[in-house]
């Protein structure tokens, strides 16, 4: 049997409508005769979001009791035995009271698309395990419950549900997202703008790399994987003639010296102004000297608080060393430090670096990252 | 004809040589790299006073050194120690660009720092253990401005190997 397709509603925190669209694409699915149920649903006491709900099959909740208290959770077994075509379940990162069958509802919902089901379903951004931290120290505040990232690149559909953080703001002003008596609690802490603006940065990000993975086709892209869908996934891919990738990544050729600090903070700042990923390259000539082992540590230092990657390869020849990581990589953008001056012999015999990585590495930018000591020199002259 | 080879030939050998002598090529390098000591020059998210950065600058001018401006970034204890802190990346790489700008004036070269800690105290520890150097300029910290409390101070001076200086707060 094929296994269901997932469709994933992103949201950059609560209350920004991913249950509400969710249950609105649900309906739509129900009125063109498709067997739809509420496999789980969080309305949060929202009459909105619960209008939306009316008319969908709803599966009973299980009733569990843990640490004294009765706690409702999904009924796997009961969403597996009724086998509609398409089921609903809110929260995908919710941690499943111990003695469920997972610990995770994202590890319940693999088991109900493995039986042929498709789900479409509900999370927000601060849950992705690879965003986590960043997210935290964006925002100050640690989200426990997440979910892999394979999840999403591995659904068939992902839709995010953008909003401006004023409207957020309005929204939660005007009651239709917590209770008034919470409302005053979540302006002061989580709810700022520009903890919502940074948010929405990142979840649009993480949209527009999803979607360019999807286009790209990988080696198993015909084969349809655990969470594939039954059509292949190629199928789902956009022309591969189409416009190239829109994300950028971006390159920082160094050696381990002073000067390739300034290198990396300018191709940081770059990498920050594209909304791009970072990778630092040092092409190793030879085993490296005390002093250059010191240098790379504090390039290690530096690039681990970036968020950069930082990545020694070996080899002689500089231009194919990096013509390998760039392509590899998917870099769009290579920076280099001011080269060396040049003898005119020299010239003669060899272009320059910068000449020979434009001629290797075809539709990669490249710059050239001022020497500040250059400039010195040349007042002083 | 044949004499004006063998003197174009000359001219290219002798051109040559001088064009992959390592000598030539040492002197053409940019001098990234002082010959003289190291002046370590700590500081936080506030940044450092441009009185405490110009001592720290004509130290390291005068004793022909390098610059280390190390940005010290606090981690909060609910993420992992080396985790990616991109807001203070963004604090911390305006203030290296200005340090490295400001060094440039005064003919200094950098080599510049990020060191990581639970407090700017780990973090300062984390900095000894790091670098080699052979002075330490701290600036001391009053009513709340940038520079460090007298406690952290305290602990350098006690733990910290090497010459340390320690700038009074203006107006104290």
């Amino acid at each position: 049997m094929p296994p269901g397709r997932h469709k994933i509603f992103l949201g950059m925190v609560a209350g920004v409508g991913k249950t509400y669209r969710m249950l609105q694409e649900g309906q739509a699915e129900a009125e063109a005769g498709h067997d739809v149920v509420l496999g789980y649903l969080e309305p949060h006491d929202r009459p909105a979001t619960l209008a939306q709900a009316d008319g969908l099959e709803v599966l009973p909740r299980r009733g569990i009791t843990y640490r004294g208290n009765r706690v409702e959770e999904m009924d796997l077994p009961g969403i597996l035995s009724r086998a509609p075509e398409l089921c609903l379940i809110d929260e995908l990162a919710h941690t499943n009271a111990p003695g469920l069958e997972h610990e995770k509802r994202w590890q319940d919902v693999e088991e109900v698309l493995g039986a042929g089901i498709d789900v479409y379903s509900t999370v927000n951004i601060q849950h992705l395990e690879s965003l986590n931290d960043q997210l935290t120290e964006l925002t100050g505040i640690r989200v426990r419950e997440t979910i892999p990232d394979a999840l999403l690149t591995e659904a068939e559909e992902v839709v995010l549900i953008d909003i401006t953080p004023r409207s957020l703001i309005e929204r939660l002003q005007a009651g239709k997202i917590y209770k008034p008596d919470a409302i005053q609690s979540a302006l002061d802490n989580f709810f700022k703008v520009e903890n919502l603006s940074a948010l929405r940065e990142v979840a649009l990000r993480q949209v527009a790399q999803d979607v360019e993975a999807k286009r790209i086709p990988s080696a198993d892209s015909v084969t349809p994987g655990a969470l594939g869908g039954s059509r292949p996934r190629d199928e789902r891919l956009l022309d591969t003639a189409a416009p190239q990738a829109f994300s950028e990544r971006l390159l920082a050729l160094i050696t381990p010296h002073p000067r390739a600090q300034r290198i990396v903070r300018r191709t940081w700042r770059s990498a920050q102004r594209l909304g791009a990923e970072l990778d630092i390259l040092w092409v190793a000539t030879r085993e490296p000297t005390t002093e250059q082992q010191e240098q790379l540590e504090a390039l290690r230092r530096l690039a681990s608080v970036l968020g950069a990657h930082l990545l020694v390869e070996r080899g002689d020849d500089i231009v194919a060393v990096v013509q390998r990581v760039a392509r590899e990589r998917g870099t769009t953008y290579l920076l280099i430090g001011t080269p060396s001056p040049r003898g005119p012999i020299e010239r003669l015999l060899r272009p320059s670096l910068d000449h020979r990585l434009l001629r290797a590495l075809p539709g990669v930018d490249l710059r050239i990252v001022a020497d500040r000591t250059l400039i010195r020199k040349e007042k002083s002259k | 004809m044949i004499v004006l080879v063998v003197i174009l030939a000359a001219a290219v050998v002798a051109l040559s040589i001088r064009s992959f002598s390592p000598q030539r090529r040492r002197q053409e390098e940019p001098a990234a790299v002082a010959l003289g000591g190291r002046v370590l020059f700590p500081f936080g998210a506030a940044g450092p006073t441009s009185r405490a950065l110009d001592v720290a600058l004509r130290l390291a001018r005068n004793e022909s050194g390098t610059l280390v401006p190390v940005f010290l970034a606090r981690v909060a204890l609910d993420l992992p120690l080396d985790a990616p802190l991109p807001r203070q990346s963004r604090i911390a790489i305006p203030l290296q660009e200005a340090v490295e700008q400001r060094a440039a004036s005064f003919e200094v070269p950098v080599d510049a720092r990020i060191e990581r800690g639970r407090s700017y105290r780990h973090a300062l520890r984390q900095m000894i253990v790091h670098e080699h150097y052979d002075r330490l300029v701290i600036a001391a910290r009053v009513n709340g401005g940038g520079g460090f409390d007298a406690e952290d101070i305290a602990w350098l001076l006690r733990n910290a190997p090497g010459e340390i200086i320690v700038l009074r707060p203006s107006g104290s």
